[in-house]
């Protein structure tokens, strides 16, 4: 049995929301009581649409989002650090450990600086190399794992294409030599051939490297592929996670259900249209009480639709969790 | 039988500091009433130039070559210049809908005011008649509190009501021909669903012919009755869509298939099409496809090939050079 390296318990995330000055101070719960725990060595993936939380709990999980309650535990070889009641030390410390890759790799690079001084950058601001031909060495080495010429370190980013950028952003990220990374829809802004490759990539490192991935995206079709176990987000509550077979061909949620359904096709002959949910994921100021699916539920029970039944994860087989509420709407 | 669209030879070059750009190179398509033509390809292959070439929207430094047609209505769109003639087809004939629909309104004027303006442009109508086809049409795009959404500015809808609006826009003048540059990729795969359906929903209602512009071979999977393939300005195989996806000849296409996630068959590596597209300032000479193909022959590698379709089955089309290379 693997060790957690990382576990979430009752998390939540809100912002502080005012209309304008005059109006009263809201909280937007953006996040909201997320338990779970993220294997060593596994490839975590997090679904759900625009809206539902993905970025802000990644971002919590790094320290770059203030907890509002609950807490997250990195487990170390030898120490614990807990996010939620973290010193400025530790978080020194815990940024060496976990990192992340942006989304748009045309954003995340300076144009100002070259892809050696980029690549560099981390080493220089955490004081992890001491010479400058220690930090070179340990630059080549990324670089050539990351399969970037090595020829291209004196190049600027405008000289290279989307998939190479990105191959940039991913030697920046792991150049400190974390064992925890957050991608956040590191492969959503490229070219399908593209995409493949820099998910070959991250497979690969992960191998070579001994990493641990929560891997953010919207696209089933690639978490499927890349992913061993999923977690569906919905308005910011995890509504179904499981080894990712096991949602892929047995979902429960009529959530998840909708979401694999949406995904078009490519046999011309399967022209079946999706389960059409119907109006758009719900503002979270103004969250539905109880199931906060319920007013898209295609099939909501009487207790649902009033509101009144509460939300919370049970396990339905082995590793499969689901929200107890839908579990009786299908 | 006439083509609603006929493409002939149409070659679009851009004159840039860096040198002129070949943008696209003797492309030749045609599309019918009723029908929607689905084009593929990677970011760079040409395919937001060919749509924008039909619009004539194409930026001050385009050039295009003499004996290129492009017939709507038996009418050579190229040869119009006139900013009479060119109303004719943006906005009348022709409508665009856009990948980005917060770009494409206008932030600070309200969205009826910038639906019905387009219509008092395009038809004889008054303000009134104008103002209740355009909610009539925001109700039948599926947008609830149509009378509200009228008198609200873009930034006051979501993502997938915005497209809505966009499409309704684009379908309020009845339009023969309606372009759609990745009009879903914006969106969140459930809105997505609902989008594609309206579009299909729509198409057959109206009976238009749709040129649908995607990376994303699923959603052509779903729209399109053809498909053209495009690489670095090209058209390198065209044909009903189902021959295409289950029996393609061009190795690129069988290359995006190859490289394309498929939820049904996990198992399956993917497999990336090795190296990258070049930049259009070095066109590769010959086959465009030469310096990526897995398996060229020696003739091609040298570049002494011509590019020029070929049909191998009926109406599916493939670039000559390709077929020997399998």
């Amino acid at each position: 049995m693997k060790k957690n390296i990382l576990s979430i318990n009752n998390l939540s995330v809100s912002f502080d929301y005012q209309e304008n000055f005059l109006s009263k101070k809201q909280k937007i719960k953006a996040v909201n009581n997320i338990n779970l725990n993220i294997k060593k060595g596994s490839f975590f993936g997090l679904v759900g649409e625009s809206g539902s939380g993905k970025t802000t709990l990644g971002r919590a999980i790094l320290g770059a989002n203030k907890i509002s309650s609950g807490n997250v535990i990195y487990h170390d070889d030898r120490k614990d650090y807990n996010l939620a009641d973290i010193t400025k030390k530790e978080m020194k410390e815990y940024r060496k450990k976990a990192q992340l890759i942006f989304q748009d790799p045309y954003a995340a690079l300076s144009p100002r600086m070259t892809v050696r001084d980029i690549i560099a950058e981390p080493l220089e601001v955490m004081g992890i190399t001491s010479s400058r031909d220690e930090t070179d060495q340990r630059v080549r080495d990324i670089a050539s794992k990351c399969r970037l010429n090595l020829e291209h370190l004196r190049r600027f980013p405008h000289a290279f294409s989307g998939g190479q950028r990105q191959r940039i952003s991913i030697a920046r990220a792991l150049v400190s030599q974390p064992n925890f990374i957050v991608a956040d829809e590191s492969v959503a802004a490229l070219d399908v051939s593209i995409q493949a490759d820099i998910l070959n990539l991250l497979k690969q490192l992960q191998d070579q490297l001994d990493l641990t991935y929560l891997f953010i995206s919207h696209d089933l079709s690639v978490v499927a592929h890349v992913c061993d176990i999923v977690a569906v987000m919905y308005l910011g509550h995890i509504v179904e996670m499981a080894p990712s077979r096991e949602l892929f061909s047995n979902p429960r949620h009529s959530y998840t259900k909708a979401l694999l359904s949406s995904i078009p096709s490519i046999d011309p002959e399967k022209k079946s249209r999706a389960i059409e949910l119907q109006g758009e994921i719900p503002s979270a100021m103004n969250p539905p009480s109880g199931c906060v699916f319920r007013t898209r539920c295609p099939n909501p029970c009487n207790s649902c639709k009033e509101g009144s039944v509460e939300m919370g994860l049970i396990e339905v087989s082995p590793g499969h969790w689901v929200d107890q509420c839908c579990v009786n709407c299908n | 039988m006439k083509h609603l669209l006929e493409i002939n030879n149409l070659d679009v070059k851009f004159d840039t500091d860096e040198g002129r750009i070949t943008a696209i190179e003797n492309v030749s398509l045609s599309l019918d009433q009723g029908k929607v033509l689905g084009i593929v390809g990677e970011s760079g292959s040409g395919k937001s130039v060919t749509a924008k070439s039909i619009m004539q929207l194409n930026p001050g430094n385009t050039i295009y070559n003499d004996n290129a047609e492009i017939i709507i209505d038996e009418e050579n769109v190229l040869k119009y210049h006139s900013k009479n003639d060119l109303k004719k087809i943006r906005g009348g004939k022709v409508s665009m809908i856009f990948q980005e629909p917060m770009a494409s309104f206008a932030p600070a004027i309200k969205i009826g005011h910038q639906m019905v303006e387009q219509l008092l442009l395009h038809k004889s109508l008054n303000k009134k008649e104008a103002k209740s086809i355009s909610i009539d049409m925001l109700n039948r795009v599926g947008i609830a509190d149509a009378e509200k959404r009228f008198n609200q500015y873009a930034f006051e809808l979501s993502g997938g009501m915005r497209q809505r609006a966009m499409i309704a826009m684009a379908l309020s003048t009845m339009p023969k021909l309606l372009l759609a540059d990745e009009p879903t990729t914006a969106l969140d795969v459930t809105i997505q669903a609902q989008v594609i359906n309206l579009i299909k929903d729509i198409i057959k209602e109206y009976n238009m012919g749709v040129i649908f512009i995607t990376h994303d071979l699923g959603v052509i999977a779903q729209v399109a009755d053809d498909v053209a393939v495009m690489y670095l300005g090209s058209i390198v195989e065209k044909g009903p869509v189902n021959e295409i996806l289950k029996n393609p000849k061009h190795p690129y296409t069988k290359g995006l298939l190859n490289a394309l996630p498929d939820i049904n068959n996990l198992d399956a590596p993917l497999r990336p099409i090795p190296g990258n597209i070049p930049s259009p300032l070095d066109r590769p000479s010959g086959c465009v496809f030469r310096t990526r193909c897995p398996n060229p022959t020696h003739e091609c590698k040298e570049g002494h090939i011509e590019m020029g379709l070929l049909e191998v089955s009926p109406g599916h089309w493939v670039d000559q050079c390709c077929i020997n290379c399998g």
